[in-house]
């Protein structure tokens, strides 16, 4: 057990490898990571700088925010769509519907809320 | 005696049934994504709730969540770096980018602390709206993650130095690393949600 790691080990390290972060290569980490700095560096500049209209910040901060968790899922967990990751992806995307559910379900019941009990009492923008 | 070495072989074994240990954890991992996202929910439901106390504009400073973003970020990159490490059987650079990752995290939870602490010191904890207990909820949760995260990295250095990059530890660090990594994703929706839409 506490000797170098003997050939049989080592293959099954690969094996673990397949069922949760195969494909994990140093090109795939410095990728993640370099398109990681630019989608973190976007939002923080547009909203220090106030280089862009409160309008459009708003969607914008969202929509950099998802492609960046889509970098992260694909380039430092290694999500694909290969058969030894399918039950991780049922998985994942139930927890998304479930997600969605929660947030948007959330939101849409509390504005309205809000709406019909306080009726001029709107929060302050 | 030979009954509990055979006790022990068979836990060995069922630990490497390759395969289902991560997905049981993947599966961890997606519940605590519900979790997350019900206090979500509730932080952007509250986040108008200042009852007449600071707004996040007022009390957020960008460019030190800039600093903390960076750091889960680069540990992201080091973590990365030990399990490709790991993988080439290579326990001393394990050790080193493992460390590197644990030093990122602990600056990280660092200046949560800091950041807190400057907080309540200001009047501004959770106790004053319902956007700062919502606040301090959401954010502390992440912060509890990523000290347990740090703790279990402790626990990992001495099961390597242990037994070095055995199947188990292999499976093992790539659990931490999951772990890890869902951090970061997590710290996304932080910044973006709390801070950046906080102070836009």
């Amino acid at each position: 057990m506490t000797k170098p790691v003997d050939k049989h080990e080592f293959e099954d390290g690969h094996a673990f490898e397949d069922a949760g972060a195969g494909h994990a290569t140093v090109k795939s980490y410095l990728v993640g990571f370099v398109l990681s700095v630019i989608l973190t560096g976007v939002p923080f500049w547009l909203v220090m700088t106030h280089a862009a209209p409160a309008g459009i910040l708003i969607p914008a901060i969202i929509a950099v925010g998802v492609v960046q968790i889509g970098v992260h899922l694909k380039c430092f967990l290694h999500m694909d769509r290969s058969a030894s990751q399918q039950w991780n992806n049922a998985a994942f995307v139930f927890a998304a519907i479930i997600v969605g559910i929660l947030i948007v379900g959330s939101l849409w019941i509390m504005y309205h809320l809000n709406m019909n009990m306080m009726p001029g009492m709107m929060p302050v923008e | 005696m030979t009954a509990i070495v055979k006790d022990r072989e068979f836990a060995h074994a069922d630990h490497s049934d390759a395969g289902k240990t991560p997905l049981g954890f993947w599966i961890y991992l997606m519940s605590d994504c519900v979790l997350f996202a019900s206090i979500f929910a509730g932080f952007v439901v509250l986040r108008d709730n200042l009852n007449g106390g600071p707004a996040g504009r007022e009390l957020f400073d960008l460019s030190f969540v800039a600093v903390e973003t960076a750091l889960l970020l680069v540990s992201s990159l080091t973590y990365g770096m030990a399990m490709i490490a790991a993988n080439a059987g290579n326990l001393r650079t394990v050790f080193v980018w493992l460390a590197l990752t644990f030093l990122c995290g602990f600056g990280f939870v660092s200046m949560e602390v800091h950041e807190f602490s400057k907080l309540i010191a200001e009047g501004a904890g959770p106790d004053r709206s319902g956007f700062l207990s919502a606040f301090f909820t959401l954010v502390g949760t992440h912060g509890l993650h990523v000290t347990s995260g740090l703790v279990w990295m402790g626990v990992m250095f001495v099961q390597l130095a242990l037994r070095s990059l055995t199947a188990v530890n292999r499976t093992r660090l790539l659990l931490l690393s999951l772990f890890w990594h869902f951090l970061d994703i997590v710290w996304i929706g932080v910044f973006s949600i709390v801070y950046l839409m906080g102070a836009a």
